[in-house]
């Protein structure tokens, strides 16, 4: 494929992006943190497509990457003199200075990628189940010390006093951000040989593609962007570890299958639709019309309804809503050469 | 020192054979179909919250068993056709995600149905007094754990060895395709393990709301997960192998969460999925799984 189609490629995630943010915008703050909210999902789920979409190994462990990012977002971004009174136990060296947004952000990604780094060094030699059984151990253990270890964060209470910097441009910009991020990696030569090994492990193998160390790269690099997320999070709600668990890594999941996990264009619409989905029934819960359609729903039907979808969906459509291809004007480039992945189903 | 200790190791077993249990159940399915089913504890949920209303409605222990049976198994059918069937084609991993939906849903609808606080569930809790042998104290059902795991097993493996169908099963379990090829029926085959699968489930249901009687939408998830953990552990490609994972893991934690000093129990869950992690490095095909099974990549 050219540049020049390469480039469309991208255009639509970020174009979508903007265009959330800009439909954000135009509502009262209420509804406005529904689409942060939406914007934070779509971060994660990118990163999360950074790994499983390339790869295709599984990962149930990505929303610890989340956690220690917004761990070391919170605890160091907290005003000092408010440190001592919201985590006692803290160690002393995390309690003597505080960081300002961006450093924030940035060591949030930092330690999510030095964490992913970390863990897959052992863990990226496994595949198929034993990794995704592997990868929930991770999550297990990091939401486990996280929530009994008070001396690096907040223990079983939620955060407080986290200055609450994420707002709609902030949370757009981040998902931009991930997205040039993903795409740069994708079509990157390193992606390109983990899309190889995704294909034919065997035949990347043998042409000189080392699998262990394009999983750890994918893998580190898909950590960072989740632990970015994870402080865009902790800069917006004041979460707990229970915020960063099991419903997370469900829904994000969800995400990437329902938006199709074998593109960026699907993670994304993924992200947004299901979040999008979620809002609409939340605020119908509450029993408020929405665009002069008034519904009353009993509240938990939103949580039914999301698990009803997603297993609609993947029933009906495998491959998700998106068929796991990339954003393209069908009409205005040339007919697109059949990307490699149904080229080797069809061979 | 010694009672504690022998005491520890007792309940290690009780909880080594539910989750031995709840592997076989878990096993095969995969073994049929290779698909991971994440929802299994929700059947085990939706059994226990069967068991919790007949209590509710002042049904004898006999009656309360029969609904929670029925349930699962009704249940554990509708999935087999509802969601395992039309993905059968599909990856494990998509086949994985979408019982983790199924999991989700079901857990949702308990959540609106019954509420966050859940129901007790009552009727067998007289299996909850101990029994003294030596300086032991024996809980009952620790005992009834054993014996119907056991039983559960031992019928199991009639039934495997000794009739058609259990050797349809085991050669399906094989090699699909070739088993197909010979006469076996897939949807015979498949219906059995997942009805096998589902009345296992139940059983479990019973053993769990004895011990623990409050049944909440959350019911059964962590052990799934321990669950899962063992099986894979253990070794999926044999069911001897996942059930021996599965009771493994249930003893090493009932071990594990004896010996650890009281300050540092909070943290059992980060040494037992820890334990996981370096058997799984050390191990990739199971613990004990035969070793010619390698994989390819």
């Amino acid at each position: 494929m050219n540049a020049r189609g390469r480039t469309v490629q991208v255009v639509g995630p970020v174009a979508l992006v903007v265009l959330a943010g800009l439909l954000g915008s135009l509502f009262a703050r209420e509804t406005e943190i529904y689409f942060i909210n939406a914007l934070i999902s779509v971060v994660i789920v990118v990163a999360l497509y950074v790994f499983v979409g390339n790869s295709g190994v599984l990962s149930f462990g990505h929303a610890s990457f989340v956690a220690v990012g917004a761990w070391a977002a919170g605890v160091l971004s907290v005003p000092v003199d408010e440190k001592a009174g919201i985590f006692p136990a803290l160690f002393p060296v995390l309690g003597e200075q505080t960081v300002g947004n961006v450093a924030s952000l940035c060591i949030a990604a930092a330690v999510g990628g030095v964490y992913a780094l970390l863990v897959g060094l052992p863990l990226m030699r496994l595949s198929g189940l034993t990794a995704g059984i592997a990868t929930f151990a991770v999550l297990e253990i990091t939401h486990n010390v996280l929530r009994y270890w008070d001396r690096i964060g907040p223990g079983t209470n939620s955060f407080s006093s986290v200055p609450e910097t994420t707002g709609l441009l902030q949370a757009a910009l981040g998902a931009v951000i991930a997205i040039l991020f993903a795409f740069a990696y994708q079509t990157s030569r390193l992606g390109r040989q983990l899309r190889a090994i995704r294909e034919d492990a065997a035949a990347a193998r043998a042409v000189g593609i080392p699998i262990v160390r394009q999983r750890l790269w994918a893998f580190g690099l898909s950590g960072a962007l989740a632990g970015f997320a994870g402080g865009l999070y902790v800069h917006f709600l004041p979460i707990s570890t229970e915020d960063v668990y099991l419903s997370l890594t469900f829904i994000t999941l969800a995400m990437l299958v329902i938006g199709g996990a074998g593109s960026l264009w699907g993670a994304v619409v993924g992200g947004l639709a299901v979040s999008a989905l979620d809002s609409f029934l939340a605020e119908a819960e509450s029993g408020v019309g929405l665009a002069g359609l008034s519904v009353d729903l009993p509240s938990g039907t939103r949580l039914i309804a999301v698990g009803f979808l997603m297993a609609l969906v993947l029933v009906l459509r495998p491959s998700g809503l998106t068929g796991g291809r990339e954003f393209s004007f069908p009409r205005l480039t040339r007919p697109p050469e059949p990307p490699t992945t149904e080229r080797s189903a069809a061979a | 020192m010694a009672a504690l200790n022998a005491q520890t190791v007792v309940d290690a077993i009780g909880l080594g054979a539910i989750y031995g249990l709840m592997a076989v159940g878990i096993g095969l399915v995969f073994g049929v179909l290779r698909l991971v089913n994440f929802a299994y504890g929700q059947l085990v949920m939706a059994g226990a919250f069967a068991l919790a209303l007949s209590s509710e409605w002042d049904w004898p222990a006999w009656a309360g068993i029969a609904l929670c049976l029925a349930v699962v198994v009704a249940l554990s059918m509708a999935m087999n056709v509802l969601v395992f069937r039309p993905l059968r084609a599909e990856s494990p991993a998509v086949m994985l995600v979408a019982t983790f939906a199924v999991a989700f849903l079901l857990q949702s609808v308990a959540l609106l149905w019954f509420g966050p606080l859940g129901k007790p569930a009552s009727s067998l809790a007289s299996l909850n007094r101990p029994v003294t042998i030596g300086d032991v104290d024996i809980r009952k059902i620790t005992i009834a754990a054993i014996v119907v795991a056991a039983i559960c097993l031992a019928g199991l493996v009639l039934l495997l060895e000794r009739t058609t169908i259990g050797l349809h099963m085991r050669a399906a379990a094989m090699d699909f395709a070739t088993a197909r090829l010979l006469g076996v029926r897939a949807e015979r085959v498949i219906g059995t393990a997942v009805l096998l699968s589902g009345v296992l489930a139940a059983a479990v249901a019973v053993l769990l709301t004895v011990q623990s009687p409050l049944v909440t939408p959350g019911f059964g998830l962590n052990q799934t997960i321990v669950v899962l953990a063992g099986v894979v552990v253990g070794g999926m490609n044999r069911l001897l192998s996942a059930t021996l994972g599965g009771f493994s893991i249930g003893f090493v934690s009932g071990l594990l969460g004896g010996a650890l000093p009281t300050a540092q129990s909070q943290y059992l869950p980060s040494v037992v999925f820890g334990l996981v992690i370096l058997v799984l490095l050390i191990r990739p095909g199971g613990l004990f799984a035969r070793a010619e099974v390698t994989e390819r990549v």
